[in-house]
Formats: C-alpha cells, structure tokens, sequence
C-alpha cells in the first residue's frame, strides 16, 4: 500500500533550489546522499537505467511519473549493482505487476542500499536542470542546512575519474553465443563501466573478455584478439587516467571501436576536444542521422560530455544528433577505429540501432581479410580461474 | 527528400457523417491535413457529405465538395477536377473504402490521379485479414490461429481447426461492426451469418479468441526513407474482448518492461514496413499473454485512426499534419517539431504525465440494448483527461464525462453498488459495461482485492492496485473536515484527482466550502504544458493541464482574453456542430485580436488542437475546473500586465457550458446574460414571455407527480407530450395518447427506471405536459442578435417529418419550400420579438410547429406555434452557414462581444459577409431560391441489434449529412446516398401506413408505382390503396399470420428495395418494429413518416431524370452573392 508513513524529504541543488518529496528505498546514511542531478526521459527501462554503472555519481531524476510499474526483473540489470547516487521520482509505485518480475522497485532499492526521494514535481526540476545546466545536488532526510551543505561539498564529475570505481577487479569472460555458424571473433572489452546488453550483443558474434580499465594495451593485446571494443562508462573523459594511452597503444594494432564513453576517449586519442554539455542526453528517443545513409535512428543515450566537431585531422565525423547537432560517431581516416556517441545495444531504448554490431562484425571480417580460427582467449589472462564467469 | 513538385492539386476525402466508430476525430484528421497542405501551396479538393464538420467550411479548402460519399459523386468530382492525386488515409474507413473503388474502377487511372499516402496494394493487405495475417506470419510475427470463411459452411469447419472460443470479424468493415465472440458452435453459427452479412464482400475472419489478454496500440509513423518512429503507446485497462474504442485506454503503456516495450515497437515497424506503408501514420494493435508476455499482432490501420487522434492530444505531436506533409514527399527529419520549433520531428515524444481515455455511451437512449460491452464498437463519445499520475488522470476522466460521476467514487451514484454482496459485485465486475469501472472501485473499497477482481473481469492488478490507492486515501480522510486538513493531506487528495465535490461529498459540506478550505491550506491546481519532450526542450506552445505540482508554466500576457467553453465529450443531441462553433469563435476573435483561450476534454475535436486557440486547456468541464482555468488566465495577465479576461463564451458548446454560466463571476458571460438564459430554460417565465409577446404555446402545465400528470392531461387533452425539465436530447421524451401510458412514462422518470438515479421526479424536477400537435410541420429558426438590437435570421428550416420526431433526428430544408411567404413573415416576426424581449445577444434558436390545413399544406390552419427557444448556437447553425454562406457563428461571437451587426457587415472583415442583403435588390441568403440544402440525420440503429428503428420525441441520431442541388428532390435523394439509405430507382416498396397516414400514403403509392416500382403492403393498406386507384402487386402478410410470406421474411431474401413503415400513432406495434428492426439491418432504406415518403418520392423521380452533378460549396455561395 502507499507508504503514508513514507518520512519527508528535500532535495538541495547546488544554487539553493528546493524540491519537497517523500523519502523511499534505502535510508541514505547520515541522511543525506549527494551527486550530480541528470534527468532522464525514458518512459519505462527504468531498472537498465538504474544498473548502468555510466550513471555513478549522479542522481537520476526521472520525468515520467510512474516508476517501478513492472517492478525489476533479474535478467534487466546492466550491472552487477547500481553505481548512481540516489534517484529521485514523482511517483515510486509500491505494488508492480508484470509476470516477468521478481522483485518491487523498492525492495530492490532497499537491498541495494540506495535511496528515492518520491513525491517530487520532477518536472520543475526537470525545467531547472534545462535551464540552468547540469548541477549538483543532496537530497534525503537531513535538515536543508545539511543538505545545503552536502551539495556544495559535492564535487560532481567534471574532471572526476569515475571510472576507477566502476571498472572490474580483474577480468572476466563471457561464452560465446555466436549461432549462424560462422566462427566467432576474439573480442576485448576494455571495462570502464560496460552494461551487460554490450557484452550480451558482443557474444553473438565473439567470445567476449573483459578487463579492467587499467589492464594496459600490451596485456590486452598479448591476449590476441581480433578487435577491442572500449566501452561505456561514467563522468568526465579527461579525466579518465591512463585512458588515452592505452587507447594509442592498441590503434594500428588491433581494430578498436567506442561506444559512448569508449567513443569519447577514441575521439580524444585521435586529437578532439571532449566538452560538457548543457545538461547532456539521458532518455530513449534522441534521433541520430548516419550521414552516409542518411537514415535517421531512433536511439538510447546517456552522456553528460560530448566529442566537438573541431576538424581534427584523420578523423571523420558519421552520425549527427539531430536536435542538437552533437557529435554522434566518427571514425579514424587511418587507423581502423570509429565509435558512436549512443548506445546501439540499447537497454533500454530502441533497438535502430542493433545493426552497429552487424556492422562490426562484417568490418572485422573485411580488415582481417579471413575468417577467425574460432578459438577463444588463452588461459591465464588474470582471471582465478578460466571457468566463463558471466554476470 | 523535399515536398513533390509534380503534384499540384490533391484530392482529400472526408469521413462524412459522424457514426459510431467513426466521428469526429476525422474532422480533426482532415481539417489538419486540408491547412498543412494548402499551406504547402496545393489546390486541395475536399469531398465530404458532413455539414457539422469544421474542414467543410469553404475556408479550408480551395474545392469543397458538400456531396454524398459514393462512388459516383466522387468519380464526378475526380472527372471535374481532374486531381493530380488522391490522399485517402485522412477519412477513415470509409475514405479508405471509396478510394480502394476509385482505384480499383480505373477511375483514378483513366484521370491520371495518383493515390499517396498508401498504395492500394498496402491498404488491400492490411484490411484483408487473411492477407494481413499471412503476411505477419511471413514477417516472423505471431498471430492468433484463424481461418477465413466466405461462407457459414467454411465458418463451421472452425471449432476444428482453430478451436473454440473464437472471434468473427467482417472485413472492411469499420468500428467492428458485425463482430462477435462464439464459444459453442450455435453461437458460431448465428455470429458468422450476421459478420457474412455485415462485410461488403461477404469475407469473415474466424479467430482464436484472447480474450483476457492485455492489449496495447502503437501509433508508427513511416516516411519514404524508411524512417519509422513510434508517436505514442497506449495500454487497454480493459483486456481483450472490449472493443478498444469501448476501452478504457492509458497512454503510455504502463506495465510493460522496456525489453517487452522494445520488442513490440520492433514489431510495428516490421508489420508496417512488411504492409508497405510507404509514408504517413498506422495504428497497429498487439495482444500479450499476461501470464508468459506472449505478443501477438491482432490488427493494423494503414491510415490515420481515432487511436491517432487520441495520440495526438496526448503527446502534442500532430500526426494528420505531419502525415499530410510526409505524404507529399518530405521525411521526417525536414519537419519540425511544432511544439520545440527547434527539433525535427523524426523523433519519439515522450510524456512526463499519464493520458486517460474513457469512452462515453448512450446505451439510455436505446431500450433493448443489451448495454454490455464486446467486439462491436458502441460508445458515441470520449473524454481524455491529463494527469501527472494515473488516479489523476483517471478521476479527471470520469468527471469529465458529465454522465453525472463527480469521480471514481464519493458521490451520490456510489451507492448503486454498495448494496450488491460481495458475489453479485464480482459478477458484476466480470462484465465489461460502462459501469464496471465503478463496480471495480466498490470492490475494492470494501476489501475484495486486487487478485479477486483481476480474476474476475481481467483488468490489470496495475489498475487495481492504483484504484486502491484513490479508495484507500477516500477512507484515511472520510472522517475529517476540510477546514482540519494539512496542505500536505489536501495536496495527497488532489494528487489523486479528487475534485471538491467529490470531497463535499465525503465530508457532506458545501463544495464553496471545500474549496475555501483548500484554498486556505494554499493548494490550488498549476499548469503543465504538453510538450512531447517530457521538458527536455522549451516548448513554445501553450497546451496545459491542471495538476497539484509546485511550480506552473503559464506565460505571462498583456492581451485582452476571451475564454471559449467546449462541448465536452460526443454525444448524442450535442456533437460535432458544437465544436464547429467554438472553433469558429477562436478564429474570429483571433483575428479581431484577443488572445483566446480554449477549455475542453474531448480528443477527437477541432477545437482541442494546440494551434486552434492561443492557448489549450484540456480540462474537465466543471465549475471548479473551469474556475481554475479563469483564474490561472487572470494570474497571466496581473504578471503580463494585460487587461485579463474580457468575457467567457459559454453559448457555443451546447448544454455543457450553458450549465456553468450561473457559476462563472458575474459579469464575464459574454453575450445572452445568465437571467435571459434562465428565462429561455424556465418554464413559468417563458409561458409567461410568450403570453406577453402574444405567441400562442401548444397548452399544457408542469406535474410534480402521476396525478397531477393525468389531471393535466384531462385539460388539455391527448396525445400529450411528457418530458422531464433537465434532460437534454429529448432524453425519455414520449408522446402518449391515454392515462395508461401517461402512467407508465410517469413511472418510468420516478421510479427505479434509468432516469430515475439521473434526478427522478419532485416538485423541484417536474415533468412537463404538452399538448402534442398531431399533423404539423416543424420549423427551426437560427438568428443573431446584436447589442443594438438588430436581428439577422440566418435560416428558416422547414422539417420533413413532422412534429414529434426531435428536431435531431428530422431531416430538413433550407429554404423551407412548402411554407408560405406569410407564414415565414409570421415566423420571422416572433423570432424577433422573443430575441428582442429575451435581450439575446448572440444567437438564438426557436422552434416552431406550423399545422397543416386541411389541404395537407402547412400555414393553412389557425396559427404558428412556437415550442421553445433556445438563447445559443443550435445545432443547425453549420447546415445554416453552409447552405446560406453566412459565417453565423463569427458574427454572434463578435456580436457578444459588443460589434453590432451594421458595424460588420460595413467593415466587410468577417469572411466577406456585407449585410443580410449583398447586394441591392437581392433576396437573404437563406431565401436563395437558386438551391436546396437538404439535412438529413444518421441514426446508429444497425449497432444496436433489437432496438426499434423508429423516430420519435427522443433524440437518436449521431450525426447528419447535407445534400444540395438545384432540384429539391435530388437534394433530398442526394442527402439520403449521404446518409447511406440510397433512394432506389426502381425495384419492390414495401408500405405499411397507418390509418391517418393512409390518404397521403395513396399519393405516395401512385408515384411510385407510376415510375414502374412494384408495389407491396399489408393488406389494410393495400384495400386503401386500392380504394384510391392505385393496384398492389402482392399483399404481405401480418407476422403472426401463418401463410406468409412476411415482410421480415421478404427483407432477408432481398426483395425489398424501399420501406414505407409509419408506426400506429399509440407507439410501435410489434410488426412494425420487427420490419423496422430488419431493414435496418439489412441497410434497407425505411421511411417512417409519410411526409419523408413524399420526399422521397420527389426525390426517386428526379433521380430517374436527372444525372448526379456535383458542385463545390464555393461556386454555390459565389452565385449567391453575385
């Protein structure tokens, strides 16, 4: 039933804005829990959005009102747990219905120790964040003097390399579920905050390693594989330690390619400027246009920072964001890299853009000229043991 | 790709009268589509038979044919203006349905017409089930195993190969018309015969039945790159089994998982690419299993569908404007997004509020009807409301029904199931109805549960647990007082939709008293805007709700407002004219400079367009709603620095807004004062308004209970007219002929019958009695009057049938032609003096009955009548403008706001309109001699099967066509193709008279047999008949007569071309309504009263000499002025 005992709340930004709501989930300890706010405008996926380790720290604010409809399904997480800060709602349904679900929205938010703040006019808050920019904030049960506090100690993510918190202790595999008979490739994953749907859709074509984002390009390619992907991943792309130099370190090596923060830190590699925008992309239905096609795809987004069109040499921009004209992926002139801003393996959000693994898979095939042997990676990368530890 | 160059004039067919299933969300489609693309620079030529509609005004289109939509109309006016090409995914069905003739009669070839939007070949594999279903098999999609039957021998064959239970389903066919759900063989049988019959090709799809599965649409939209994007979800709160224009519906889907979500939008976009929609939008509808999340596809629109409509209102992205426009070759990414300006519309809205759709019924108006809802679509109406959650958007939903709900619960209507046991309410909740929603809450109030009841009736626990919140909270504050509340428990209560007089209610206190609480403990609604971005971008139109937030989004303004009151939701005796009218303000008092300001709830409208007015709120109709709204517009103006409101039309939207007049602050009804409206409404200073102008009444007296009824009667004399004083529509009219029925109509009102939970029967609610002129012509008058006092008749209408058919339901003419030059002065002369003594500024309606003399013409008896007036827009005023040319509707509307008539017509800005007299010499408009506008009333009985087919005091039509030629008796067949009761040329009539009918009816048989028609008739008329010369070729025999054959009989062979049917004037007889019933049925045209026989007669005989011409409404108002 609705949790009339639910205690009240506030959340604080960072310019003294206040917002009134109910506290839900987990307690947040001392009271108080701090990060950046974001918006995000998918209407369902919300439990995706929830486990993708590019939202650690920041607090996701939701625009559709009901969350937690379908409760939360063990199959839908991205990650091994959530890494954002909090999450702040208009409505926190209490009793889900769906037959796929295990578990409600708040029962999960309390095992996993994270904290709501529900009851909240999401939409002014919505209409601030656009208006004023991406800010820090606290919200939880603390006086507002506390919370004032909190978010003005808050350091947010520009410049924060969030990267360290998310990424993998050691590597791990994921088996192969490559079906059409074709042998499959020996794909890295360099894990700055990867979501299961990248490695999920990697598998149909690959046998699939992840490894910590410190791993280093020569470990990575002593591991001989047939291409890298750089993954997702949360917060600010120059401040991601050591990222461009073991990106350099695998182009004119092994083929690599970017998604979303991978992407950003490609561009970087390949001389862009990476810039923070406004309030970022964070929903499901951002248009992109592939500029060779010219098609435009419905596609899933989550980033605060953005590569500019600065006409850096070697590279060539491939897809727009048409409502704001961002950058949306490019490629690299000579080495055989290129990236995408948005998130083709969706999770949630539309499936446009599924065809950039195909894609994938077809230019491996044409850069290496034959086929793969079909063998998977070596044993003795790091891994305890080499038992294909899926998540 | 850019807009097609080699295209220059387009071709659009409207959906033409408003029927169930199909109504006015096509006005909205057209009407969207006729402005986009002449905005694009083409010469747009619009066909469509429906007067009432706002897209056949002569403004919306360069070519506006007001003609029958049949073949041969539109392949006259393919043939006379030789389009370059054809959009037919703006009409609905039935446009579909005429240009699949079009194409496939090589009309649109042998012109060089090109059909865009969709090929025939997708528009025939999309509405071809067993094409349609093969194809999504092909495609990889799922669907219910099926068989397709051309014959009841291939149905029976169906409990075998794809089980039992089943559902039939005609092809093309539209709003599930002949659609039915069979569990056992028998009923298989009786349900294929009518589907067999019900299809225009004789085609049915047998179906596996899913009832209790959760259905879903998507809205998709294709352009000719092969962009696709989903405008809007939406979720059925009733499962499968109920038609989804019966359904509850909720936009967007609310208990599907993203990875559920995306496989279904993965799933509309390979059924829409596989059908081959090459641009525009289609409406595609999914079934889920609830117990595995199975998905299987049930249907596809490859057109713009009420589902469409709704979309659009509730995501704010305009897909009729935005289909035309990718029709002509844009893509979706050149377009941009109205709402942001700054995006393009390839994209998908998302919504940061939930949409409820609930539909409206008249079940009251149809006794027999079964009143329980299934695959064939019945509801007449809608309501959406928006909310920033589900209970919000629900209860608003309900209250804007005005079915008498001030919500989901807390009024007086709740008891109806608060003395149902726990069993009985269960049974009641497994039946969908139109109640079921309230039986759902009662059950749920005391505590049966959410498992219970989804078990019971399949509704979503989603729902349920979200209905048991609105119960949960309604019992924590049933004990409080409003002035005890903290502004956190009022804004819990408000959060949940609960208006204050459902809290009133509760807390058995003045609703002014609620709201002074309320407002006390500082909780008063604020405005969010529709955007289709969830506030990711600004949005630079003004489309709000009402919710209980913190912050509200309504700009500033320094503009004087006017605030247009809608009609609220279809239904039937207020409809589409209505929102005609309130469009037609917004367009005049835009251009004359206010800022106006729209309030309404119905999504299929004109009129609940972002761009129709300055400003959009989708609101409820009520006194606080409406309050609110004027407030929020004060607000604006105090922070612009504008001059507020400068007056509130409530005379265009029918009864809705005329109730709140007496609510709304003093001085801001613009227009007829709140004290005239009430001398019109008020029996005792309306007699007494007529006793001191010298207008005689039909006698008669208010009864406050059956005796006094009788005693009335005994005064006045039978046939008496009895009617209840606060229905509307002629809701349980009746005319009764002794005091045995008197008493059952009497009871009837009091007692437990329908009407008596709508108010029953008390001193305060009398029933009136009147005595009912037998054997006259009724006539409307539709005027203006100015602040000055002049007074423009804008149309005399004389009705075809007689007086005691409502006005609604009678076909009539303009000019009146049987009425003499002295009987129209007599009429013209009272009008006059009631708008004069009532002080109307505005419009005005009266009706008159004129007696007929003993000739049988009109005006030849003693006196005219006048049976009432009404001081707002009627529903004749479109029929009036569009026959006459006179933009009635913008002149009152700039007359309440303080023009005068001289002043107008001197300026010349109002549509060009210079004075009732254009020209010196020259006769009004509405005299115009040159032509003859016919109305002609559609009446939904096919939809309820065992309903008698016969008119009467009561209101039962859904909508009207116009007919116009030269020749009255082509106007009149012309409006019954329109109607879609072709008048036959040639072939059997039946007639069946009654006994006064009979001497007119031997006029009627001897023309018709005179042009070669074969007459048959019951044996009592056919002894007259034969007493006046006139020979019968075969004598039918009564139904209980065992030799036969019988008319019913005769009708279902086929052998019946035309009706002629006049009920005995003590009500239907038995025989009578099963005829009746038949030929509805079996789309028999059927003549009820003698004077449409006539008519029709005029009619068939023109036809036989004169070939169908078609003209633009443009040409005939041009000749009109010269």
């Amino acid at each position: 039933m609705r949790a009339a005992a639910r205690r009240g709340g506030a959340l604080v930004l960072a310019d003294g804005e206040t917002f009134e709501g109910e506290l839900a989930g987990a307690p947040p300890p001392g009271g108080v829990t701090a990060g950046e706010v974001v918006f995000n405008t998918v209407m369902s996926g919300y439990q995706e959005v929830l486990t993708d380790p590019s939202y650690a720290g920041q607090i996701i604010a939701f625009t559709y009102p009901h969350i937690g409809n379908y409760g939360v399904v063990d199959a839908d997480f991205e990650s091994r747990r959530p890494f954002c800060r909090g999450l702040v709602v208009r409505d926190l349904v209490a009793t889900p219905s769906s037959w796929r679900a295990t578990a409600s929205l708040d029962s999960f938010l309390m095992r996993c120790g994270l904290s709501c703040l529900a009851g909240v006019d999401t939409r002014r808050l919505t209409r601030h964040i656009r208006a004023a920019g991406a800010m820090v904030g606290a919200f939880g049960s603390a006086a507002e003097a506390d919370l004032r506090a909190a978010a003005a100690a808050e350091p947010g993510t520009d410049g924060v390399d969030l990267v360290a918190a998310v990424t993998a202790e050691r590597p791990y595999r994921r088996p192969t579920a490559r079906a059409d008979g074709r042998p499959p490739w020996r794909l890295s994953v360099v894990d700055f905050g990867v979501k299961t749907s990248i490695l999920r859709r990697l598998a149909a074509f690959g046998h699939v390693e992840v490894v910590p984002a410190g791993y280093g390009a020569e470990r990575i390619l002593a591991r001989r594989p047939h291409g890298v992907l750089l993954s997702n991943g949360p917060g600010d792309p120059a401040a991601v330690a050591g990222a461009t130099d073991l990106i350099g370190g695998l182009l004119d090596a092994v083929p690599v390619f970017g998604i979303c923060l991978g992407h950003q830190l490609l561009a970087a590699t390949l001389g862009c400027e990476t810039f923070k925008l406004p309030f970022g992309h964070h929903g499901g239905n951002h248009p992109v246009r592939h500029l060779a096609s010219g098609a435009v795809e419905i596609t899933s987004q989550n980033h605060n920072f953005s590569v500019a069109d600065s006409g850096a040499p070697g590279v060539e921009v491939t897809h727009l964001n048409l409502n704001d004209g961002t950058v949306e992926g490019l490629r690299s002139l000579e080495a055989a890299a290129f990236g995408v801003q948005h998130h083709p393996e969706a999770g949630p959000g539309p499936h446009d853009s599924h065809h950039v693994f195909a894609t994938l898979d077809a230019w491996l095939g044409e850069l290496h000229g034959s086929a793969p042997d079909g063998a998977g990676f070596a044993a003795g990368c790091g891994l305890e043991s080499d038992a294909p530890a899926d998540r | 790709m850019p807009r097609r160059t080699d295209i220059e004039s387009i071709l659009i067919i409207g959906s033409g009268p408003i029927v169930i299933g199909q109504a006015c969300e096509f006005d909205y489609s057209g009407t969207q589509a006729c402005r986009v693309l002449r905005a694009e620079g083409y010469r747009v030529i619009l066909a469509n038979s429906n007067p009432a509609t706002i897209m056949t005004d002569p403004g919306f289109a360069d070519a506006t044919y007001v003609e029958p939509l049949s073949q041969e109309a539109l392949s006259r006016i393919v043939e006379r203006e030789r389009p370059d090409a054809l959009l037919p995914t703006l009409g609905g069905q039935t446009a579909l349905n005429l240009a699949m003739g079009l194409a496939e009669g090589g009309v649109l070839e042998a012109h060089g017409c090109e059909m865009i939007g969709a090929s025939p070949e997708a528009i025939a594999c999309a509405e071809d089930r067993e094409r349609f279903k093969a194809a999504m098999v092909e495609a990889g999609l799922e669907v219910p195993p099926s068989l397709v039957a051309r014959s009841l021998e291939e149905a029976m064959a169906a409990p075998h190969t794809v089980g039992l239970p089943v559902i039939v389903r005609p092809a093309y066919i539209l709003g599930g018309r002949g659609t039915g759900m069979a569990s056992t063989p028998e009923e298989l049988a009786a349900i294929a015969a009518e589907g067999l019959a019900a299809s225009p090709i004789s085609e049915i799809l047998i179906e596996r039945s899913i009832a209790g599965w959760k259905e879903f649409e998507l809205e998709v939209m294709r352009d000719r790159a092969d962009n696709c994007v989903v405008i809007c979800s939406i979720e059925n709160f009733d499962p499968m089994g109920t038609h989804t224009g019966d359904s509850i519906t909720v936009a967007p889907v609310q208990t599907l998982s993203d990875i559920e979500y995306q496989r279904m939008r993965d799933a509309a976009f390979t059924c829409i690419r596989r059908i081959g929609v090459e641009t525009g939008g289609s409406n595609i509808q999914f079934a889920v299993d609830p117990a595995d999340g199975t998905q299987v596809v049930i249907e596809m629109n490859p057109r713009v569908s009420r589902s469409s409509a709704l979309a659009s209102k509730a995501t704010g992205f305009p897909i009729a404007k935005i289909a035309a426009r990718l029709a002509v070759g844009y893509t979706l990414d050149e377009i941009p997004n109205d709402i942001t300006r700054k995006t393009p519309a390839a994209f998908e809205p998302t919504i940061d509020y939930v949409v409820t759709k609930v539909p409206r019924w008249a079940f009251e108006k149809f006794p027999g009807a079964r009143g329980t809802l299934g695959t064939s679509m019945q509801s007449v109406g809608e309501v959406m409301a928006i909310g920033r959650t589900f209970c919000e958007s629900l209860q608003k939903a309900l209250r804007s029904l005005e079915s008498g709900r001030a919500g989901l619960n807390c009024d007086p209507a709740e008891a109806a199931y608060d003395r149902l046991d726990d069993a009985a309410l269960l049974e009641a909740c497994a039946v969908a109805t139109p109640e079921r929603v309230f039986q759902l809450e009662a059950a749920l109030r005391r505590g049966l549960g959410a498992d219970a009841l989804y078990a019971a009736g399949g509704v979503d626990p989603w729902f349920l647990e979200q209905m048991s919140l609105i119960c949960a909270e309604r019992d924590r504050l049933a004990g409080a007082a409003p002035g005890s509340l903290s502004r956190r428990d009022w804004r819990g209560l408000k959060r949940l939709g609960f208006s204050d007089a459902q809290l009133a209610y509760l807390w058995d206190a003045a609703p002014g008293e609620v709201r002074r609480a309320r407002l006390a403990a500082g909780v008063a609604p604020t405005y969010k805007t529709v955007d289709t971005c969830g506030a990711e971008f600004a949005a630079e139109t003004p489309y709000h709700y009402a919710t209980f937030e913190d912050s509200d989004e309504v700009a500033p303004s320094d503009r004087p407002k006017v605030v247009i009151l809608g009609s609220g939701p279809n239904r039937i005796g207020q409809g589409i004219e209505f929102d005609y009218c309130c469009v037609h303000a917004a367009q005049v008092l835009g251009d004359a400079g206010y800022e106006t300001v729209m309030v309404n709830c119905n999504p299929e409208t004109v009129s609940t367009d972002y761009d129709t007015s300055h400003r959009l709120y989708f609101e409820p109709l009520t006194t606080e709603d409406v309050l609110a709204v004027l407030e929020s517009e004060e607000r604006s103006a105090r922070a612009g620095g504008g001059p507020g409101v400068a007056g509130v039309i409530v005379s265009l939207g029918g009864q809705t807004p005329l109730k709140l007049a007496g609510e709304l602050p003093p001085g801001l009804v613009a227009g007829t004062s709140p004290a005239s409206i009430d001398a019109a409404e008020d029996r005792e200073q309306w007699g007494a308004l007529c006793r001191r102008l010298g207008i005689p009444q039909p006698p008669g007296a208010v009864a406050g209970a059956a005796e006094e009824a009788r005693e009335v009667a005994r005064q006045i004399g039978y046939p008496v007219l009895v009617r209840p004083s606060y229905v509307l529509g002629g809701r349980a009219m009746v005319i009764v002929f002794d005091d045995e029925e008197l008493d059952a109509a009497m009871a009837e009102i009091s007692g437990d019958g329908s009407l008596g939970r709508e108010g029953g029967l008390s001193a305060e609610r009398p029933v009136l009695v009147d005595r009912f002129l037998e054997d006259a012509v009724e006539v409307d008058v539709d005027a203006v009057r100015d602040r000055a006092g002049a007074v423009l008749i804008g149309g005399i209408m004389e009705h075809v049938e007689e007086a005691g058919v409502h006005s609604g339901d009678s076909a009539c003419l303009l000019p009146p032609v049987n009425l003499p030059a002295a009987v129209t002065e007599v009429l013209e002369g009272h009008t006059r003096a009631i708008a004069e003594e009532l002080g109307v500024v505005g419009l005005l309606n009266v009706q008159f009955a004129v007696p007929r003399g003993p000739d049988g013409a009109p005006g030849g008896g003693p006196s005219v009548y006048v049976l009432e007036a009404n001081p707002r827009a009627s529903r004749t005023v479109p029929f009036v403008a569009k026959a006459t040319g006179v933009p009635l509707v913008k002149l009152a509307t700039l007359a309440m706001m303080g023009s005068t008539l001289a002043d107008l017509a001197s300026a010349g800005t109002v549509d060009g309109w210079k004075g009732p007299a254009p020209a010196p010499g020259a006769a009004e408009p509405w005299r115009q001699p040159e032509y003859i506008s016919v109305k002609e009333a559609v009446l939904p009985f096919n939809r309820f099967p065992g309903v008698d087919a016969v008119l009467g005091p009561e209101m039962r039509c859904t909508g009207e066509v116009m007919g116009i030629d030269r020749r009255p008796g082509l106007a009149f067949a012309k409006s019954q193709i329109a109607a879609g009761a072709a008048l036959p040329t040639s072939g059997s009539v039946f007639l069946s008279l009654a006994d006064r009918d009979k001497a007119v009816g031997a006029v009627v048989g001897r023309r018709l047999a005179g042009m070669g028609f074969k007459l048959l008739a019951t044996r009592g008329t056919a002894a007259c008949l034969a007493a006046a010369g006139v020979d019968v070729d075969q004598i039918v025999a009564k139904l209980a007569d065992p030799e036969g054959p019988h008319a019913v009989t005769l009708l279902d062979a086929g052998r019946i071309d035309l009706v002629v049917n006049t009920p005995e004037g003590r009500g239907p007889r038995a025989d009578g309504a099963d005829i009746r019933r038949a030929a509805a049925q079996r789309g028999v045209p059927l003549l009820t009263t003698v004077a449409a026989a006539l008519a029709a007669t005029a009619g068939i005989a023109d036809q036989r000499d004169h070939p169908m011409e078609v003209r633009t409404l443009q040409e005939y108002h041009r000749e009109m002025r010269s």
